[in-house]
């Protein structure tokens, strides 16, 4: 299986973020922490639903990713999309920079 | 567990029967499911002490209809708050069969939904919450709103009757 | 125009503090997502895929100056500066932050608007004709009814957990602009025998998964007993929806299941029960709501301005867009002006706050403060004088306002898709703005005459693709996207619903396609003939073989 990273929408402002080693959360896909194996992303999943991180985020869940020269990029089309913003608008989203 | 009934919370002196459980001879309050009311209708309304009944989505209150001032208490159920069958019943209840007495929502009952059900004809809440806290969440609902546009059977004056009302005292004056 | 009193301020305001008071509850863990989901979502509130989405109502998509250059507030303040209009009438912001909502809401409160029951299982905003109460072809005007159904549909306490979602729509014209066949309730009006306007009840429409044309439950309602009528229909579906498949779950699946004549014995039952009662509303009553709606105070013209026929003549530009974007008012000397969303190659539906702002002095200055959002995501200045169009035109020509393209194959209807959609399965609106390239040139344009092209980026059909002339439907296949055609959709008086031509195609190839159908049917029409009528004359084969050949 591919490696997994745990995503999800912050609470107060709605942003896309990832989950990071310290169960922070940040806006940089390439901050987050990655799972190897079913297990490990099981573990990880369950340290983003804590009832702590209910008032830090909204409805986490576990995206495949690859390693491209040690960069994650999300596999599914939509993932990209949301480390990126929307493809019509360049100027707006992460990827506005 | 708490239920608040005319702004304070009360004692449940209902015993809720499942439908194998055996019926008390005399004295206590008995809550039955619709199906055990109708299957034992006669024996339930012979015997002494109070009768109610527990309404679940897909019941029909109109099975209440000729009874309808025999019963005490009528507990309706709201398996999650997002299903909304009961708002009816509680309307078809009141408003169809004038039922007068206790109206309860049991089940998956929230602050945010306190309001429309009252509204609905409900006058008893069963909420997870501790006395005070129960207590508190249904006062702050109950006077969350002042507006209304629709006309139930709780009584609240609309919008539009308050207009009308305006209208005819600015005639009255006018004249 | 409807203008609030104290009544419907003070509610709006209450709304605004509970709505506060919700999120506060949220933000500090006292409400879970669970439980606050739904009141969000009661309240406008999504989330999408990059933030929260803000979709504000626009009752029966009419609004005056002040409140169209508040959206532009809005945008600039809480947005990035640019907002949506949808197929609802209504318009949404795409990155407002959940602590921020209540703020613009209690701004948008200052001049009377709200996003009550903008999304959630409960009754939506009314939609209606964009060209009520200026349209030379209607009965009566019916945005004094479409308020009156407002105030009756808000904050129902009987209705705000229904099974699902609830839309209502109403014309008051036999031309059926605001598609009332393919909604949960569809009112027509029109005169019944004895000469007395009412209407009548079409129930069971919608698109979605599963589409139908709505059925009649009764041919004629009058107008005092509408309201009974339509909490009678609400009830029996309150009570007997489907609630265990969320995609079963709307009233056209309950009347297709178990048929419209049982539907329409359950509303007359209890409608019986109720029509007596207090939801009847009095002739006195109605009237007061018609002459809140009463004609702005137009000046006796004559039908045709000299320097009007002189303007166009000077400047094919504007003749253009006349001929396309304005349409007969009722009273002579004015027209309708239709303000495209829909600039070749642009993003369907959006403006900017300045642009929002512009039109709303726009209004201002040449239309009796008077604005209206249509369901296929353009903007209408319902009453300008003929004689002022041209300085109209130049003013929105300078803001990109003025493309003169409406019902041609550019003014596409597309949903946000998988741009900003958490539900989306592909992207809409890069396929649109590529159909819009492809077609770009306005005399070609003219040359293909009517035809209505609808996207969707998922099933649930916000794109109502299923009622164009060429709908097109994006999925996912396999990780990529791909769009399947339906040919014959129609959301008119004529309403149908289209029939998918065949296997999907690549994003590379679709636009090709679409132009192979077009071809053909340019090929193919009889003179005088829309895209729709050439389609129902020969049917789906003709079409099948140019896009697929001996696929």
């Amino acid at each position: 299986m591919s490696l997994q990273v745990v995503t999800a929408n912050r609470l107060d402002d709605g942003l896309a973020v990832f989950m990071t080693a310290d169960e922070g959360w940040s806006t940089d896909i390439r901050q987050a922490i990655c799972a190897g194996d079913a297990e490990q992303a099981e573990a990880l999943l369950a340290r983003a639903n804590t009832q702590k991180q209910q008032i830090t985020v909204v409805g986490p869940y576990l995206i495949d990713v690859a390693n491209e020269d040690g960069v994650l990029v999300p596999i599914k089309y939509r993932e990209i999309l949301r480390t990126l913003g929307p493809s019509v608008r360049p100027d707006l989203g992460y990827q506005a920079g | 567990m708490a239920i608040v009934k005319n702004d304070s919370v009360i004692e449940n002196d209902w015993v809720a029967l499942d439908d194998e459980a055996l019926v008390p001879e005399s004295g206590a309050n008995v809550l039955v499911s619709l199906a055990r009311f109708k299957a034992e209708r006669d024996a339930l309304i012979a015997r002494n002490g109070g009768l109610g009944v527990l309404l679940v989505p897909g019941d029909a209150p109109e099975d209440l209809a000729d009874d309808i001032d025999r019963f005490s208490l009528i507990a309706v159920k709201f398996p999650s708050y997002t299903d909304g069958r009961g708002y009816s019943y509680g309307r078809v209840l009141r408003e169809h069969y004038g039922y007068q007495g206790e109206l309860r929502a049991v089940g998956d009952v929230l602050r945010d939904q306190i309001l429309n059900m009252h509204r609905c004809g409900f006058d008893a809440y069963e909420l997870a919450d501790e006395a005070d806290v129960a207590l508190e969440k249904v006062r702050a609902a109950l006077r969350e709103m002042t507006v209304y546009y629709q006309p139930t059977g709780d009584g609240r004056v609309t919008a539009g009757s308050l207009r009308e009302r305006r209208r005819a005292a600015l005639e009255l004056g006018g004249s | 125009m409807y203008r609030y009193d104290d009544f419907d301020r003070q509610l709006v305001a209450e709304r605004t503090t509970q709505f506060r008071d919700q999120v506060a509850r949220r933000l500090s863990g006292e409400l879970t997502e669970d439980q606050f989901k739904p009141l969000r979502l009661m309240n406008g509130v999504y989330l999408q895929l990059h933030a929260y989405m803000l979709r504000i109502a626009v009752p029966y998509g009419t609004m005056n100056g002040n409140q169209m250059r508040m959206l532009g507030h809005i945008a600039r303040t809480y947005d990035k500066g640019y907002g949506h209009f949808t197929t609802r009438q209504n318009i949404q912001f795409n990155w407002p932050k959940l602590n921020e909502i209540p703020d613009a809401l209690e701004d948008l409160a200052t001049v009377e608007m709200h996003a009550i029951q903008t999304s959630g299982n409960c009754i939506r905003n009314t939609t209606t004709d964009q060209y009520a109460g200026a349209a030379a072809d209607e009965i009566e005007d019916p945005r004094p009814y479409c308020e009156l159904i407002r105030q009756w549909s808000t904050f129902h306490p009987e209705f705000t957990y229904l099974p699902r979602k609830f839309k209502i729509a109403v014309t008051g014209s036999p031309n059926d602009r605001a598609a009332v066949r393919v909604h949960d309730i569809g009112l027509r009006m029109h005169k019944n025998d004895a000469g007395e306007t009412g209407f009548e009840v079409i129930v069971g429409g919608g698109l979605g998964r599963t589409p139908f044309v709505g059925k009649t439950v009764r041919d004629f309602i009058g107008k005092n007993d509408l309201f009974s009528y339509l909490e009678a229909i609400l009830r029996v579906y309150n009570r007997f929806g489907r609630r265990d498949n969320k995609y079963k779950a709307r009233i056209k699946i309950l009347v297709h299941e178990v048929g419209v004549e049982e539907i329409s014995r359950l509303v007359e039952e209890e409608w019986a029960k109720i029509k007596d009662g207090s939801l009847r509303v009095s002739d006195d009553e109605i009237a007061q709501y018609i002459a809140q709606f009463a004609p702005p105070a137009f000046e006796e013209l004559r039908d045709n301005d000299p320097e009007f026929e002189r303007r166009k003549q000077a400047h094919p530009d504007f003749a253009a867009w006349v001929r396309s974007n304005v349409i007969a008012h009722k009273q002579p000397g004015y027209a309708i002006a239709n303000i495209s969303l829909k600039p070749i190659g642009g993003i369907p539906g959006d403006a900017t706050a300045e642009q929002m702002e512009l039109v709303g002095d726009l209004a201002d200055q040449y239309s009796f403060g008077d604005v209206r959002v249509t369901h296929e995501q353009n903007l209408v200045l319902p009453h300008v004088k003929k004689a002022e169009l041209f300085a109209l035109w130049a003013e929105l020509k300078n803001a990109g306002l003025a493309t003169a393209n409406l019902g041609f194959v550019t003014d596409i209807i597309a949903c946000p898709g998988l741009d900003y959609c958490a539900l989306a399965t592909a992207r809409s609106i890069p396929l649109s703005q590529r159909i819009s390239e492809r077609f770009g040139d306005l005399d070609r344009q003219y040359d293909i005459g009517e035809l209505k092209i609808k996207i969707s980026g998922c099933i649930n059909a916000c794109g109502h693709h299923h009622v164009g002339h060429i709908g097109i439907l994006g999925l996912d296949k396999r990780g990529k996207e791909f769009y399947q055609i339906t040919l014959g959709g129609d959301a008119s008086q004529d309403a149908s619903i289209g029939k998918i031509a065949g296997a999907g195609f690549s994003e590379a190839e679709v636009v090709d396609a679409i132009e192979a159908l077009i071809t053909r049917y340019i090929d193919i029409r009889n003179v005088g003939e829309r895209f729709i009528d050439t389609y129902r004359r020969v049917g789906m084969d003709p079409f099948k073989e140019v896009l697929y050949g001996d696929r």
